[in-house]
């Protein structure tokens, strides 16, 4: 087969109509940045099996037209991040931009795109004012979450279990004061008290030194927003200082996602955080999704590889109805935000707010065993329609200054 | 409250020793600045984790950390270093790119989870010492690396093997010229010290955990550990250790928005006054 | 042809390149340019003077600190030369405590007190942003086209190679490889060593500094990555590539090692490897590196030796 024949049959169907607009030749072209090599590779690679995973459920199809995806690492460095998207943009010609997962990485991203206008979708960068005081048009973030938004409801549930003395650990940066911030907002307003708040750099080895001061702190409870082997670490050395059996341990939603528990034991059982997907629920959509990743990667899906199948789902639908037409950015952009999303894993109907953020309903998630050994995330309670804002007045709450560690919203 | 954070100083710091141990026999009798020693511990965790799930042994996994790193410390004296020879800083940039590659390679193997290497079930839980619980594999960690001194000590002081790398720290020309086969030594000298970065490696990989990145941590507070006791001093590192791991401690507990600075701050005040550490003395 | 001759043809061939590239790739040649200066001030210290650092990236990337910090309060011609400043005044503490050591306990030291600077980007968040970094707005007006940043890049960094070019060629460069030879004999001839070394850090790092602050306009953003120990061993790399010595041979180092990570990383997603790979040979097989190699093997020219 020559080369033109092989165009032929790669744009051949449903694709014709497209080459006769004379816009829109040729395939969608899609640059994935995740981090493959690097601090948080192993969240990387799950960002690509997920977003690939659906690709390759739809015949790498959308809207009519052949979608071709290319990878980039992003070496889970910012500077390394920005030098891949450049070239996706300026040298593979990509439509648009998906992906990053460390926040560092994403803003840098974001900040160049800016400039650029190329859409950029960011299921995993949660940095609060992308969808909040500084949005950027063009980017969107499809199927993921703004920090603050669940850990509210975590506050809620956890004044409700009748704790109203918590201290919260965490890591010292801003996907962390956002989360705090939410929590301690939240539980301050209820009437609660967050008597200390530890923050400890990125990639602290020994958490004896924090776990101590705990011990002593009189708290009915504590809230450890962690990500990667920062949260293997602090629940690992929670179990061992023998805190577990004492003080009830709330994690943000990273804390027990799969990507940290899939390689722990007994010593992250029954710990309980919030988010909008739990591997471990019985709605069938969620389970016919956690069955096929697992069929395909043998493991249970991360929120990582989650949220890049939802993502790319959700990118694919906004395509259908602009018949295809990638290169027209701004119908793309007012598709997207418009998309109502129905055939999720979660199993409902999921739509952006006004201000680009996924509107969910969260689920309060306990770890525990499944049937084949496994650990996964279990919904014991349930909060409706949270989104970013949740029981504020959205322009109102954005007159508060961002989280931050000198701001934490108390009341 | 005190006592419970002077634990945490000193297990931190018996693990630093172990590492710090083997990159200090290195640097002081080879010369060589082994920036692979993080890559090499990482290895070593990577190994006990596995050989501990193969066999259900801890014990075994320590082993077959310590013999595997040392013979990859073997393969890249004799496979690599070999050719840059005598060119010191050629040797630093050579350990490098090995760095690079091995953890490259760690992450091709292993992915990038993060894992745990399981502890036999006599070592997790707590023990109560000085009226507070603490977790035994702690303590234990605090018990091997003062064997690790104890046992290195009398290596050094108390045997042939010792006496010449004592003599050769301060001037292997001589010691060669004494007619000693003084490369035997530098290679025995290369695969002990890989071999306690393996030990470190093991672990650490119980009580700090191992994922990409773990090998730049460790290597970070080795060298601040190396630099503050002096190229090729036992004592040095065991005081380096303790240093560097109680300002740790109670760096995180008192001045928690200054945890690094606290660690590398006096270590840079030290060198203004002693830019070769407390024993080290000029090459 | 002469050596200034020579100097103008390259530097007329690298002011024609943007036209012959997309403007992605003049991006590429635009970070190659910044990092061969970077490469270069490295040399100005490993090369002439017998000393090799590694806390170069920490140097270079407080001044982008600096330059991208400092611009939203004050002009971007100002704000750079801030960062310069900062990068010289950093080169001189760090000077202070490193240049009573030689070998490779400087190379230790230094490397220790590039640590630190990555320290306090990294936890000075109030002011630093931490790891999220702090995003700039510099690409503004004529400075948003890639073919005129390039060329102001290719106009500062002709001064200063030239400037450095001078450096390592006045008398006070030529103590400098007295030092590098044999320190001792210098001392006995009534030079000031530590002074002398001192003052070649400093200039070393004011270079480096001059360097971040264009990496400043070229990125538009920083963060602890670029004061973190990888980008001094990459700068140190690149110098070692080009040839330690040779100081222009630094544009080919870092033409090697950023075309090299551009090119394989299309390829392959194992660029650690090969980047360690290439360090290995590096220094098995070209010691000198590609420009004293080269002068090697043509005969032309005694090799430097490269990197010991």
């Amino acid at each position: 087969m020559n080369r033109r024949t092989l165009l032929l049959a790669g744009a051949g169907g449903l694709a014709a109509p497209a080459l006769v607009r004379a816009q829109g030749t040729g395939p969608i072209r899609i640059g994935l940045l995740a981090p493959l090599t690097g601090v948080v590779a192993s969240g990387g690679r799950e960002i690509v099996e997920g977003f690939q995973m659906y690709w390759e459920s739809v015949g790498k199809r959308a809207g009519g037209r052949e979608v071709e995806t290319t990878v980039e690492d992003d070496a889970s460095n910012p500077d390394t991040a920005l030098q891949k998207a450049r070239r996706l943009v300026e040298q593979a010609n990509v439509h648009f931009l998906f992906g990053n997962l460390l926040a560092n990485t994403g803003l840098a991203v974001a900040n160049y795109v800016r400039n650029t206008g190329t859409p950029y979708f960011i299921p995993v960068i949660a940095a609060d004012d992308l969808t909040q005081r500084s949005r950027i048009p063009n980017v969107v973030r499809v199927a993921g979450y703004s920090a603050s938004q669940f850990s509210r409801p975590m506050a809620d549930w956890a004044f409700k279990q009748g704790w109203r003395r918590v201290a919260t650990v965490s890591q010292d940066y801003t996907f962390g004061h956002e989360q705090c911030g939410g929590f301690t907002q939240k539980f301050t307003e209820l009437g609660g008290r967050v008597t200390q708040q530890f923050w400890h750099p990125l990639n602290t080895a020994d958490f004896s030194p924090y776990l101590g001061q705990l011990a002593n702190a009189g708290v009915d409870a504590v809230f450890a927003m962690e990500t990667g082997a920062d949260a293997t670490r602090l629940i690992q050395q929670y179990n061992s200082f023998g805190l577990k059996r004492r003080i009830p341990l709330m994690g943000s939603m990273n804390a027990t996602d799969q990507s940290v528990i899939r390689t722990m034991g007994t010593e992250a059982e029954g710990v309980v955080s919030v988010a909008h997907f739990a591997e471990g629920s019985t709605n069938p959509a969620t389970q016919a999704f956690v069955a096929e990743y697992e069929k395909r990667h043998q493991k249970l899906p991360s929120l990582y590889g989650f949220s890049h199948y939802s993502g790319a789902l959700w990118v694919a639908e906004a395509l259908k109805k602009v018949e295809g037409r990638a290169e027209d950015r701004d119908a793309l952009l007012k598709a997207v935000r418009e998309t109502e999303l129905a055939g999720s894993p979660l199993g409902e109907t999921v739509r952006l707010d006004g201000y680009g953020n996924p509107v969910y309903t969260a689920y309060v998630r306990r770890v525990e065993r499944n049937a084949r050994g496994q650990l996964w995330n279990v919904p014991i309670a349930t909060y409706p329609n949270v989104d970013q804002f949740w029981s504020y007045e959205a322009e109102a709450y954005m007159r508060q200054p961002s989280y931050s560690r000198s701001f934490q919203g108390v009341r | 409250m005190l006592g419970f954070q002077l634990l945490n100083g000193f297990t931190f710091a018996a693990l630093l020793f172990v590492v710090a141990s083997g990159f200090t026999l290195i640097f002081g009798l080879l010369r060589i600045v082994n920036l692979s020693h993080g890559a090499l511990y990482l290895l070593g965790g990577y190994v006990a984790l596995a050989v501990s799930g193969w066999t259900g042994q801890f014990a075994a996994g320590v082993l077959a950390a310590m013999a595997a790193v040392a013979l990859a410390g073997l393969a890249l004296d004799q496979g690599l270093l070999r050719f840059v020879r005598g060119y010191e800083l050629r040797q630093v940039l050579l350990t490098v790119g090995v760095a690079f590659v091995l953890n490259d390679l760690a992450l091709v193997v292993w992915g990038g989870d993060t894992f745990t290497v399981p502890t036999p079930e006599a070592l997790t839980g707590a023990t109560e010492v000085l009226g507070v619980f603490y977790p035994t594999f702690r303590l234990f960690v605090l018990a091997a690396g003062a064997l690790v001194f104890m046992l290195l000590s009398l290596l050094i002081h108390r045997t042939r093997l010792g006496a010449l790398i004592r003599a050769g720290v301060d001037d292997a020309e001589m010691v060669a010229a004494t007619g000693i086969d003084i490369r035997r030594v530098f290679l025995g000298t290369f695969m002990l010290g890989s071999a306690l970065a393996g030990l470190g490696g093991a672990l650490g990989g119980a009580f700090l955990s191992l994922y990409p990145g773990a090998d730049a941590e460790i290597l970070v507070f080795s060298l601040a550990v190396v630099i503050i006791g002096g190229r090729g001093s036992l004592l040095g590192a065991a005081l380096g250790a303790l240093l560097i791991g109680l300002l740790n401690t109670f760096g995180q507990v008192w001045f928690p928005e200054l945890a690094y600075f606290v660690v590398f701050g006096p270590m840079a005040l030290l060198l203004a006054f002693r830019p070769f550490g407390l024993f080290g003395r000029p090459a | 042809m002469t050596a200034a001759a020579s100097a103008a043809a390259g530097v007329l061939a690298l002011a024609l390149l943007p036209f012959a590239l997309s403007a992605f790739h003049v991006g590429v040649a635009t970070e190659i340019l910044i990092f061969a200066l970077l490469a270069m001030s490295i040399d100005v210290l490993a090369g002439f003077a017998g000393r090799t650092p590694l806390c170069h990236g920490a140097i270079f990337g407080t001044s982008t600190y600096v330059v991208i910090l400092s611009a939203h309060a004050i002009p971007l011609p100002l704000a750079m030369l801030a960062g310069i400043g900062a990068a010289g005044l950093l080169a001189l503490l760090f000077g202070v405590i490193a240049v009573r050591t030689s070998g490779v306990y400087f190379l230790l030291l230094t490397l220790a007190l590039g640590l630190i600077v990555w320290g306090v980007c990294l936890r000075w968040t109030a002011v630093t942003g931490g790891e999220n970094g702090v995003r700039g707005d510099l690409r503004q007006g004529w400075l948003a086209d890639a073919r005129a940043l390039y060329w102001l890049v290719l106009a500062a960094g002709t001064v200063l190679a030239a400037a450095m070019w001078r450096l390592v060629r006045s008398p006070f460069g030529l103590t400098l490889r007295g030092i590098k030879d044999s320190p001792t004999r210098m001392q006995a001839l009534g030079h000031d060593v530590a002074r002398h070394l001192l003052l070649a850090f400093v200039a070393s790092g004011l270079f480096a500094g001059a360097a971040g602050a264009l990496y400043a306009l070229y990125n538009d953003f920083v963060s602890p990555t670029t004061v973190a120990l990888p980008q001094s061993v990459e700068g140190l790399l690149m110098a070692i590539a080009g040839g330690v010595g040779t100081l222009f041979g630094a544009l080919a180092g870092a033409a090697l090692l950023i075309g090299l990570e551009l090119f394989v990383s299309a390829w392959t997603e194992r660029w650690p490897t090969v980047l360690g790979l290439t360090a290995i040979l590096l220094m098995i097989v070209a010691p000198e590196g590609l420009v004293g190699k080269a002068g090697a093997i043509m005969g032309s020219r005694r090799s430097t030796g490269g990197i010991r």
